[in-house]
């Protein structure tokens, strides 16, 4: 990577950052370049085309996981400008890689939770990388349950390479609180609209995941396992994460296909790292319309369809069908 | 007209088989003596199976296939599995991954990595799944997670109680998301039968870890872990590599785990089917409801 961005986006970067130098050219001495400027804009939009039209799925994770790519809290910040933060789990402490609180959207009150990362190393020691302990999750059934109670319906950012995988979160219960988590969201008798905006890693993701509609950015990952982990397990080296990340299918288009989520939200070309607003404002556009579809539907029926939409997810034969084929 | 394919068909959804035979009550192959992999005490073969596999010596617990635990455990001919030809399919065209199961396959003589059935233990009707953790490391792929929860809504139905014994690596990577997916499926499942009241018994085998260990295995009204088992939501090697911290002796066993207060037992196997007969009439007639409670 170079000064923060990928290796597939350079030609890009440089053609970019050459334009922009003519332009300042231009207004400093006052020549005139403008047929210069706009031939390289051609270029350069040809070239965004060419290259984010065609993004192999390890591409797709560099892009998830790019340095400027907006985070929970950028999104939130432009989704629900009046989001008022709520803390702690009521039992231990306050995780900060999960946050949570109260926000209006549209007029009517809703809760948002979401897995947040850091900008810079600072950040990402407080927020610890984006991995929540077990608190973080038992916060954000806490904040759920305060939802259901209050009849608003909740949101969900995913953003996270996983759960703390770590001591101390194994002696207060890291496997327990994901489970609990994963039960109670399947019942809650509010809707749940679920995005997964950047990195959705396995279990740590799920645990904030289990809701009525699943969606994704285009250019987001969601997987069991990282591609890293996969490739040390199955070719013993980490540095075939490529081949696991085709492997593994875990972009939008996959998921899609594979049934697990409902919606691709699609990005700015280039991904949402280039336009913060737009990202923003397709994800609120998406939250807005199935909500408004969740709304209509009556609690049991709501809680019975939630059921059912995982209860279907697997692909498994009877040994009998087999012999058909 | 009635083919070949009707009549494959027309086969009940549960099948019942006879009693695993007695082939399913032994674990170790020919040969008198077998030396402790743990205190390296040598043990008559005879000695070690009659003691389920456990060390006589020192208490350590062999890992042991989903039948033995299933013949050990549950009343003479009571055992009627369900879902017996369940089949994986290759959802992702992972590499290697058919090849992989039907190799666990021939290996294990099931077909997924766990038996789920009816029987009874001790003359008290139960709903019982047992992972098998030699069919690629006991891991949740679409199979598994749909026997589990055939296996919770069966125990809502008839109202009995439900025990589980988990033994497994986690989700099945090969499957990808959709084993995750696993997770949310069966502590759905869970979910449901805890609603309404229904017991569901969880016994942790070793190792049981990752994605079981946080969805349905966590999930039970009443815990319990054998001896020294490895029980964690991360294993000791995830962790050495991922935050590299140095972990203390006995961190992730089944007493650690219990000293943490997630665990409510630990049972040695010889025990489990005492233990478990009297939990079970703790909650007698407690299944869905407790209809006769009072």
């Amino acid at each position: 990577m170079v000064n923060g961005n990928l290796e597939f986006e350079r030609p890009l970067v440089e053609l970019e950052s050459r334009i922009a130098e003519l332009r300042r050219f231009t207004k400093e001495k006052n020549i005139d370049m403008t047929e210069e400027i706009t031939t390289l804009e051609k270029k350069a939009a040809k070239l965004r085309h060419e290259i984010y039209a065609n993004l192999t799925p390890s591409q797709r994770v560099q892009l998830a996981r790019h340095p400027k790519r907006p985070l929970a809290l950028d999104l939130i910040n432009l989704i629900f400008p009046d989001f008022l933060e709520l803390h702690g789990d009521r039992l231990y402490r306050d995780d900060h890689a999960i946050i949570g609180g109260l926000a209006m959207l549209e007029g009517a009150p809703v809760t948002v939770i979401a897995e947040q990362k850091g900008r810079d190393t600072k950040e990402n020691i407080a927020r610890n990388f984006g991995m929540p302990f077990p608190e973080g999750y038992r916060k954000a059934l806490r904040l759920m349950k305060q939802a259901e109670k209050f009849g608003r319906p909740i949101i969900t950012l995913i953003d996270t390479p996983g759960a703390f995988p770590g001591l101390e979160a194994e002696q207060r219960g890291q496997a327990e609180a994901i489970a609990v988590n994963l039960m109670y969201m399947s019942s809650l008798t509010v809707p749940i609209v679920v995005v997964v905006i950047g990195e959705g890693g396995s279990g740590g993701a799920l645990a904030i995941g289990v809701g009525d509609r699943i969606l994704m950015l285009e250019n987001a990952q969601y997987s069991v396992i990282s591609p890293e982990g996969c490739a040390a397990i199955l070719w013993h080296d980490a540095s075939f994460a490529a081949e696991a990340a085709a492997a593994l299918k875990i972009t939008a288009k996959d998921l899609l296909e594979l049934k697990v989520i409902d919606e691709i939200i699609p990005e700015p070309l280039g991904g949402a790292h280039r336009d913060y607003a737009e990202t923003a404002s397709n994800i609120k556009a998406a939250i807005v319309r199935n909500l408004q579809e969740l709304n209509k539907m009556d609690v049991n029926n709501l809680v019975d369809h939630r059921y059912a939409k995982f209860r279907n997810m697997g692909i498994f034969y009877q040994a009998d069908e087999e012999k058909e084929a | 007209m009635a083919t070949i394919k009707d009549f494959f068909r027309s086969k009940p959804k549960y099948v019942t088989i006879h009693q695993p035979s007695t082939d399913d009550r032994r674990e170790i192959p020919d040969g008198l003596w077998v030396k402790c992999e743990e205190c390296g005490n040598l043990l008559f073969n005879k000695e070690l199976e009659r003691s389920l596999m456990v060390c006589p010596k020192c208490g350590y617990h062999y890992r042991v296939s989903a039948r033995f635990r299933i013949a050990n455990l549950v009343d003479e001919d009571s055992f009627e599995e369900f879902d017996a030809d369940l089949i994986p399919g290759d959802p992702l065209g992972f590499p290697a991954y058919p090849e992989k199961t039907r190799a666990a396959q021939e290996k294990t003589g099931l077909k997924e990595a766990v038996v789920t059935g009816s029987c009874k233990i001790k003359g008290i009707p139960v709903i019982l799944g047992v992972m098998e953790f030699g069919f690629i490391g006991g891991s949740m792929g679409s199979v598994v997670g749909e026997k589990i929860t055939r296996a919770a809504e069966k125990a809502l139905e008839t109202k009995l109680p439900l025990i589980i014994i988990s033994t497994s690596g986690g989700a099945r990577m090969q499957e990808g998301i959709l084993s995750l997916m696993q997770m949310a499926k069966t502590s759905a499942a869970i979910g449901r039968l805890n609603e309404a009241g229904g017991l569901y018994i969880s016994v942790l085998a070793n190792p049981c870890t990752a994605g079981v260990m946080a969805s349905f295995a966590s999930l039970g009204d009443i815990i319990i872990a054998e001896p020294k088992a490895l029980v964690a939501f991360a294993g000791p090697r995830v962790i050495e590599q991922t935050v590299r911290e140095k972990l203390p002796p006995g961190s992730h066993r089944s007493e650690f785990v219990m000293e943490h207060g997630f665990v409510d037992l630990i049972v040695d196997r010889r025990e489990l089917r005492d233990t478990l007969a009297k939990l079970l009439n703790f909650h007698s007639l407690a299944g869905v409801g407790g209809e006769n409670n009072g």
